[in-house]
């Protein structure tokens, strides 16, 4: 048995700091009104103990008191509230320079991926000092992706793509837990986080075994399930361009727009009718089932490395798979207008 | 007992509610709210310590690291059955159904509950709920945890989800039905007199109950019926392989499942307010702060759900906004906590045994409240949600709060409901070691929680061993601190002295009738001309019997 009873896990992220001087404030605020409450308590009941020769003093109530400890609390609880939001709001939204690594939980193992495209199972190596944004994808049932000691955690859903960030400061090894019951080896669905300084994290990328970069992968897989023969830049294509579609607008065939990101890419391969371009037909077989997490992974990456379009889209049919910037704000204008914006594209 | 004893030996009367009919028809079919308290009161106990021995099976497997004393399948159900048992088996219907069901009715002055039938009718439905969740656990019971998120539960596991499910709807009516009762009965059966300003605050956090009751509990019905029919059928509304949300499954069960926390601790609040103003002879103080807080947290407690959902996945925004509503309901909690201690202010304080749980209740909600304002901050719960920290923090409410106030309301009415005291001494060292062997259980657990260990987990890295083993040999202490008012409370029915119509010298309408009392309550309707807890020499006891 370990004897040593630290009160605080490791600090091994610059969040972490933080969220222990906001536990320590929350550990001050409950102590100073528990042991008021428990004071008082002992103090009334030693000093108004039940004597023969003396009798209560009825007493109704005073609304000053009233207002009193109904304000203090509620003054305190917004403060609470503010540090908590803004604590969050860091937590939760990655800087745009992090390093991108994906997790893939399923029962139960973790699985992650490299960009170079070096993977592992249960363990998962970071550099230290700089930004990591872990993109997180369930196989089966909710997970949850737990790091005590940079103190982040977020449930990995099933058929959505979750964010996890940190910047680990402390090179170490760290426990990884899945706190999300997810059934017969919960428990055991544990691993570890290895931070590593940057010439080291470097040098075990260097050592990894890798097929290729992650997006390599998923070109090959491109090739593969035949999403070129629809998806080409050229007047003859079926289906949308993706050149330069990764985080752009897009127009459906309903007339919304939506932001081409990892759930929307994924979405349009496993339920391509859920979205159609405007301008397409709903002809695209489902992927379901054919391409693994890991593979829509690659794909995705794949496509964010397509290439931009610099100015027009690179589609000659005309069709505009992807709307320009300066165009959102005017369609937004005409759906407020409840008019519908003309297509301006022709049908194939 | 208290020290006002008179100096004539009190009697049992000759007629009362226990001896008026015999045999086992008179008390299946019993129309008698009294009769159906002890029936519930019995049941539910069945419960407690069923939910409690799965416990204590729990903390004998987390003496050590290694999950070697279970399977990882065995311990997972450990878990499940022991929240889903103590959940909707005991702490829902606990205070409402044997407490509110005797003293409510007699609190108003009224014969009866309203629907006498229905009353029973609740018994019955929770009784074939209990079967359901007996069968469950005969044939090799559940291990979604209580919690049944899915797709874990509607698409994963082979055990028998939808008979617990049944279950656990069938308790839920019989919880409908008793919230029915309750709030028709108050406005409808109130004595002569008795204004909704002289409510006892027991009938007012009832009321508050049962208002949650009617409106929350329905959709834990839909929820779980959704549940089955995904299990069953592949409908696809909670399962993503056939188009459903997870999530959504976790914004309805915790639509009803938040407000059912405050189904669990508002009668334990409304007993605490009995207890508090009995023992201090003391008028409550601030009585309409402390009524009309009942009605805040029920209404808040019903716009805070999603803060059981901060890592899950919803919208950063939606979180803000959840995080701030859930402090609000801590204003109201806090008001309650802060009139009790005013109430015992130049008070006369006995510290009998009910009066112990009650100030043990003011101590452990008070942490349990607290650190549940903790949980609420954004930037905190997202490293201690799904921790011991969370387990930590509803122990102290649900155990510390709502069984420390369950039991002493327990002890407060025993006198009432059986005629007979029981043993002092004995009860006030029950309530001590309660209140050792529960801190000791559970404080461990917020630091472990703190330190990273996930709920749930069969086996834990060794590092979090020596505050496992506090907190187990925290369980075996409370273990005794609950087996011993049973076997007194038992010994007392055939040995306890005879307690008297009024042992505490307490103003309920309650009190001003034989205990344990008449069939019909009361030989003639009171009236009532004063406030609540109108303690003090100057007032007489202004009941006409």
């Amino acid at each position: 048995m370990h004897f040593n009873l630290p009160l605080f896990p490791e600090q091994a992220s610059t969040i972490a700091g933080q969220v222990d001087a906001f536990y320590l404030f929350l550990v001050l605020v409950t102590t100073f009104f528990s042991l008021l409450i428990a004071l008082l308590i002992l103090f009334f009941i030693i000093r108004y103990r039940r004597r023969p020769d003396q009798e209560a003093e009825q007493i109704h109530g005073s609304t000053l008191l009233e207002i009193v400890w109904t304000a203090i609390p509620l003054g305190i609880t917004l403060c609470i509230f503010v540090w908590g939001a803004v604590l969050y709001y860091k937590i939760e939204n990655p800087p745009g320079n992090a390093l991108e690594i994906y997790g893939v939980g399923k029962q139960w193992m973790w699985k992650f991926q490299h960009p170079g495209g070096q993977r592992e199972i249960n363990t998962l190596h970071v550099p230290t000092g700089r930004p990591v944004k872990v993109t997180l994808i369930s196989q089966d049932v909710i997970h949850d992706f737990f790091v005590p000691a940079f103190r982040v955690k977020q449930d990995v859903l099933p058929n959505r793509y979750v964010y996890s960030w940190f910047e680990a400061t402390t090179p170490g090894s760290y426990h990884l837990f899945c706190s999300q019951y997810c059934g017969t080896n919960h428990s055991a669905m544990v691993g570890q986080v290895i931070a590593m300084k940057p010439e080291d994290y470097a040098e075990w990328l260097a050592s990894g075994k890798a097929e290729g970069s992650l997006s390599s992968m998923g070109e090959k897989l491109f090739q593969e399930f035949g999403c070129t023969t629809c998806h080409r830049p050229d007047s003859g294509a079926r289906g949308p361009n993706l050149q330069g579609l990764y985080g752009r607008p897009v127009r459906l065939s309903d007339t919304r727009v939506v932001v081409a990101d990892d759930n929307y890419i994924r979405e349009s391969i496993l339920n391509p009718n859920a979205k159609i371009v405007q301008g397409f037909q709903p002809i695209m077989p489902t992927f379901q089932g054919v391409v693994s997490e890991e593979g829509l992974i690659q794909i995705t990456e794949y496509i964010k490395h397509m290439g931009t379009q610099e100015s027009e889209p690179i589609n000659n049919r005309t069709t505009p798979t992807q709307l320009r910037d300066n165009e959102v704000p005017m369609i937004q204008q005409e759906l407020q207008q409840g008019g519908q914006p003309a297509p301006s594209g022709k049908k194939p | 007992m208290s020290t006002a004893t008179t100096a004539i030996k009190p009697v049992m009367p000759a007629r009362h509610y226990l001896n008026d009919n015999y045999g086992i028809r008179s008390w299946l079919l019993t129309k008698d709210h009294k009769r159906i308290a002890i029936l519930y009161l019995v049941s539910i106990t069945f419960f407690f310590f069923m939910g409690g021995l799965f416990a204590a099976l729990i903390r004998l497997e987390l003496l050590t690291p290694a999950g070697d004393l279970f399977t990882s399948d065995t311990y997972n159900k450990l878990f499940s059955m022991h929240g889903i048992n103590m959940v909707f088996f005991f702490l829902v219907p606990s205070i409402p159904a044997t407490l509110g069901n005797f003293v409510l009715p007699m609190m108003l002055g009224a014969k009866d509950l309203a629907f006498p039938k229905i009353n029973l009718l609740s018994w019955y439905i929770y009784m074939f709920a209990a079967f359901f969740s007996l069968a469950t656990m005969v044939s090799g019971g559940v291990d979604t945890g209580w919690t049944f998120y899915t797709p874990l539960s509607s698409g994963f596991l082979r055990t028998h989800v939808a008979l617990m499910a049944v279950g656990v709807i069938f308790a839920g009516f019989s919880s409908i039905f008793t919230g029915l009762n309750f709030i028709v009965t108050v406005h409808r059966m109130r004595a002569p007199g008795l204004t909704w300003g002289r409510l006892p605050l027991f009938v007012w956090s009832n009321y508050a109950t049962s208002l949650i009751m009617v409106l929350a509990t329905p959709v834990l019905a839909i929820t779980l019926i959704l549940l089955a029919m995904e299990r069953t059928f592949h409908i696809g509304v909670f399962d993503p392989r056939y188009g459903g949300d997870p999530v959504l499954f976790q914004h309805m069960f915790w639509f009803y499942s938040h407000p059912a926390v405050y189904i669990m601790i508002l009668p334990g609040m409304g007993v605490i307010s009995e207890l508090v103003t009995c023992f201090s002879r003391k008028r409550v103080f601030g009585y309409s702060f402390v009524a009309f807080s009942s009605i805040a947290i029920a209404v808040f407690g019903f716009l805070v759900w999603a803060h059981h959902m901060f890592v899950a996945g919803i919208s950063q925004y939606s979180a803000m906004v959840f995080s701030l509503l859930s402090m609000a309901v801590a204003i109201p909690s806090a008001v309650k906590i802060f009139n009790w201690t005013a109430t015992m202010y130049k008070g006369s304080i006995s510290l009998d045994t009910p009066m112990l749980y009650a100030l043990g209740f003011m101590g452990l909600f008070t942490i349990g409240g607290l650190t549940g304002v903790m949980l609420a901050a954004l930037g905190m719960d997202v490293h201690l949600h799904d921790t011991y920290f969370v387990i930590a923090h509803f122990h102290y409410v649900m155990v510390g709060g709502m069984v420390s106030a369950y039991l002493g309301g327990l002890h407060f009415w025993w006198p009432k409901i059986t005629g007979r005291m029981y043993p002092e001494a004995v009860a006030k060292l029950a309530a001590i070691i309660t209140f050792i062997g529960f801190n000791l259980t559970f404080f461990p657990q917020f630091i472990l929680g703190y330190l990273g260990m996930p709920r749930r987990y069969h086996a834990y890295p060794p590092e979090f061993q020596v505050l496992n083993v506090l907190s187990s040999a925290g369980a075996s202490v409370l273990a005794v601190a609950f087996i011993l008012p049973a076997i007194y409370f038992l010994w007392s029915l055939k040995y306890g002295p005879i307690a008297g119509d009024n042992p505490w010298q307490a103003t309920g309408l309650e009190w001003q009738t034989s205990s344990p009392p008449p069939t019909h309550n009361f030989h003639e309707v009171p009236v009532v001309t004063t406030e609540p807890y109108h303690y003090g020499s100057d007032q007489e006891v202004t009941v006409v019997h």
